[in-house]
């Protein structure tokens, strides 16, 4: 294979054990300069392990690693970064209590003659590295204010400034908006043209085969297949990943949906720094159905999610359950009408990780195992191993702790504890963000499967494929509006990215030429 | 696809398990090895008399860390409860010897029985205090229950000037007598003090594990905010946890005033670092979610006999205090390995498991 990009960095046989687990068997792996390395594989395949080993993070068990044909040892990240190795990690390391600029610095400070830190140099500097990025961030703004988005784009920055020959992003656009995932993909191939070697690990397929140059394929610690992008096709990745074709989503079986199940009126929701984070929102959803709600990061979905549990005090609008008002204000009470979230965040917000199994799956409906106050064991455990075996959760024993299970396997029991309160309306917030291709069929033959019982589903996504198989209508949300309501069958992705783009300032601008026309002849 | 279906992992002998299993047991090992330590090298120190004794000085902690481990396991930290031992000592003696003027030439006197739940009453309001400033005016549980310690603390010494209330056994005219009956009592051959543990130890270790409540509690302490979205009334778990606090303060300031037949303003003072030493070397973890009451226990019986053990064989009470120390640390670090030793163990049973 090859052409025209040299070899960097070689991977030879390398394994990783830990205690008892092979993380990595025996891998070859090689790194071309001036290219887009492409790395991927389901949820613990080992990729994150393999990216940890090159950069240093952690050894590895046994093989050897050529940096520009020499062998090399890193016994720590910080040598990795002497020799030019830089990482993006996925899960974020920043420090929230401090500026962007001190992030990007941070431990490599610039200072004067009495080691003073220079501030005005450091904010200058990263304000250059910020500029390339086009995502308003001030250097002196704290981590903390920031959005998830924006603070990926600083984790990026900050590797960026490394000044790296090789550059590892560990799903560097897990939570950017379209347009940051654009801007994020012309800074690569501005680095591309530099001659850094990037190496790129996604689960979003269609990315990879847009911005990848090489592609290597793991499975089960082992690598399955290294070839040139341009050979291959998403078949090829997804056989080489699960090792068959696997269907992605769950196909719709046809029933018809029915009456009225649920309704927002005039859902607002001001923000702290002013304007409205959701907008006069008024939607309807039929017992049945499933409406998916696709917008950008920050165009309001989540927020219209809380405003409908109850979570925001000062929220305004009215929702219908089954057409009687819902009057009460609190989560609690909004769950026993029949309301079930199933929240973007999994650690923060979806999962007791230090319980077990049981105990999270029960947390929402212990009442009704519940006689006095007495929780019925036995009933409880019989809706435990119920839930486990309808969900497929891989789980030895239910009084295991949840934090042992694989990504999927987690998204799957806050699934089942929403379920176990019995609701007539879900409410999935991106319910397919970070678990593998097998855990996300899952999920969405759940989701089918729960919509033919007759629940109303309302799922809020970014990824525009899954929303276009999965809902029976689509809304699109910005900037806090809805700005678009669709049947499936008139349905088109111009459309929709269109209509995701109302409202938006100059990210939309580039957006507009490609999408605003077909947009417009879907409309006739 | 290629899944292996997962065994079931079996908690097989190895190293790793039996390790761990003896580190579970840690408070429990080190109980017994206390018991046998000091029943070689003290004397008297196996004698019923002196058992019982001992019993009734390690209940008044135990009290107090139910207390704290249920607020411990939320999450937050109690502070206040040696206050509220003095604070409620007070209210009890007053009550007996002064009854309540009511400013119109009568003074109401109440019987011990009323006292005894007024007092209760007191406790679980300053426990109420407590969780109010917590949850609804977001003071962290550190300064909330500090700031309540210090006025708890001065509203006792307020009561009475500083001076103690002496010699409670009250006036038979007035049906105030019998007030000593909590702390020299005896129900079959134990004292009363041990007998209400018993029960209120049963009653929230049964909360703990057996009601929603319970199952909340650590919730709130493992991820709040799952939690709240999962529709539990966070804020009102919270109230419970600081009032119960109270109420179990309460009950000890109780059985020290009618022990001692007499109330004194300071009494309680630093109660409430013993109790988090005894729930901390119960395994109750000081970042929330875990706990167990049977530890906490365990954790203040050892604390108890150790300083009791101590104490009769002559050991300065300045080495005491190294030793409790010592054994508070070397409790905490043992907990980390185990816990490093939990996950290696887990990880272990995954790869088993496939």
């Amino acid at each position: 294979m090859s052409a025209g990009h040299d070899v960097i960095l070689k991977l030879e046989e390398v394994s990783k054990v830990y205690a008892g687990t092979v993380a990595v068997k025996h891998a070859n792996f090689e790194v071309r300069k001036g290219a887009v390395n492409v790395l991927v594989g389901e949820n613990g395949a080992g990729k994150s392990t393999l990216m940890k080993i090159i950069a240093g993070v952690e050894q590895p068990t046994a093989g050897r690693i050529l940096l520009e044909g020499e062998e090399v040892s890193f016994s720590s990240s910080g040598d990795a970064v002497n020799r030019g190795i830089g990482m993006v990690f996925q899960e974020l390391n920043l420090f929230g209590n401090m500026t962007v600029a001190e992030n990007i610095f941070a431990t490599r400070e610039i200072t004067n003659r009495f080691r003073k830190i220079d501030r005005k140099e450091q904010e200058r500097r990263a304000g250059e590295f910020l500029q390339r990025l086009e995502a308003g961030i001030r250097p002196d703004m704290l981590v903390e204010d920031l959005r998830i988005g924006q603070q990926q784009l600083v984790e990026i920055a900050k590797a960026v400034s490394l000044d790296a020959k090789i550059l590892i992003m560990d799903e560097p656009t897990s939570a950017l908006s379209a347009a940051e995932v654009e801007i994020l993909f012309k800074v690569i191939a501005d680095l591309k043209a530099r001659g850094v070697a990037i190496v790129y690990i996604s689960h979003r397929l269609e990315e990879l085969i847009r911005i990848g140059d090489y592609i290597t394929v793991l499975r089960d610690g082992r690598i399955t297949g290294q070839e040139e992008m341009r050979n291959v096709d998403t078949q090829w990745i997804v056989r080489q990943m699960i090792g068959s074709d696997a269907k992605d989503f769950a196909k719709a079986d046809g029933h018809q949906p029915g009456a009225e199940i649920f309704r927002a009126e005039e859902i607002c929701l001001p923000r702290v720094t002013g304007g409205l984070a959701v907008d006069h929102v008024s939607l309807s959803l039929r017992a049945g159905e499933i409406l998916g709600i696709y917008g950008l990061m920050g165009a309001g979905r989540s927020e219209l999610f809380d405003c409908i549990m109850g979570r925001h005090a000062h929220a305004s609008g009215n929702i219908f359950v089954d057409g009687k008002h819902v009057r009460e204000r609190d989560t609690t009470r909004r769950i026993r009408r029949g309301l079930a979230l199933i929240p973007e965040d999994r650690q923060r917000e979806g999962l007791v990780s230090i319980l077990s199994v049981a105990s999270n799956l029960t947390l929402a409906s212990l009442s009704r195992f519940v006689s006095l106050f007495h929780i019925r064991g036995g009933a409880e455990r019989r809706a435990v191993t119920q839930m486990v075996r309808e969900l497929a959760i891989k789980v030895a024993d239910p009084a295991q702790e949840v934090s042992s299970l694989s990504g999927g396997n987690q998204q799957k029991v806050v699934i089942g504890k929403a379920l176990l309160t019995g609701p007539k309306v879900l409410l999935m917030d991106e319910p397919s963000r970070g678990i593998d291709v097998g855990a996300k069929a899952d999920v969405f033959r759940t989701m089918r499967k729960l919509s033919r019982d007759g629940l109303g589903i309302l799922f809020a996504t970014s990824d525009l494929d899954e929303v276009m198989a999965l809902s029976d209508r689509i809304a699109v949300m910005s900037n806090g509006r809805l700005t678009g309501m669709f049947d499936r069958a008139e349905a088109t992705e111009a459309a929709i990215v269109a209509a995701s783009a109302l409202g938006h300032g100059p990210a939309s601008a580039h957006l507009a030429p490609t999408h605003l026309a077909p947009a417009h002849g879907a409309q006739r | 696809m290629t899944d292996i279906p997962a065994r079931a992992a079996p908690s097989s002998a190895s190293g790793g398990s039996a390790l761990l299993t003896l580190m579970k047991l840690r408070t429990f090992i080190a109980l017994i090895a206390v018991l046998v330590f000091f029943s070689i090298a003290a004397p008297n120190f196996l004698s019923a008399a002196n058992l019982i004794l001992m019993a009734k000085h390690v209940a008044l902690n135990a009290f107090l860390a139910m207390g704290m481990t249920f607020v411990i396991i939320t999450g937050g930290i109690d502070l206040s409860v040696g206050s509220i031992v003095g604070l409620c000592g007070m209210v009890a003696g007053y009550l007996v010897l002064n009854g309540i003027d009511l400013q119109i030439g009568y003074t109401v006197y109440f019987n011990v029985v009323e006292i005894i739940l007024i007092t209760l009453a007191v406790g679980i309001a300053i426990g109420a205090v407590n969780g109010l400033l917590i949850t609804r005016l977001n003071v962290a549980p550190f300064i909330a229950t500090l700031g309540v310690l210090y006025v708890a603390r001065g509203m006792a010494l307020l009561s009475s000037d500083g001076r103690t209330f002496p010699n409670l056994v009250g006036k038979p005219d007035l049906g105030t007598t019998g007030f000593g009956f909590l702390g020299a009592g005896r129900l079959l051959g134990l004292p009363v003090s041990i007998w209400i543990l018993i029960v209120v130890a049963l009653g929230a270790a049964y909360l703990a594990r057996y009601t929603p409540l319970g199952r909340h509690i650590f919730a709130v302490g493992g991820n709040e905010r799952a939690a709240r979205i999962s529709g539990v009334r966070v804020n009102m778990v919270k109230m419970f946890v600081y009032m119960f606090s109270g109420f179990c303060a309460a009950i000890v300031g109780l059985i020290i005033s009618s022990e001692l037949m007499a109330s004194h303003p300071a009494t309680g003072e630093s109660f409430e670092l013993n109790a988090i030493a005894a729930a901390v070397l119960g395994g109750t973890s000081m970042s929330g979610g875990r706990g167990t009451i049977g530890g906490t226990i365990v954790g203040a019986f050892v604390i108890g006999i150790l300083s009791d053990g101590l104490v009769m064989m002559g050991v300065s009470s300045f080495w005491q205090m190294v030793i409790k120390g010592l054994v508070i640390i070397v409790a905490v670090v043992v907990d980390q390995a185990q816990r490093r030793l939990q996950q290696r163990v887990t990880l272990m049973q995954m790869a088993k498991a496939g």
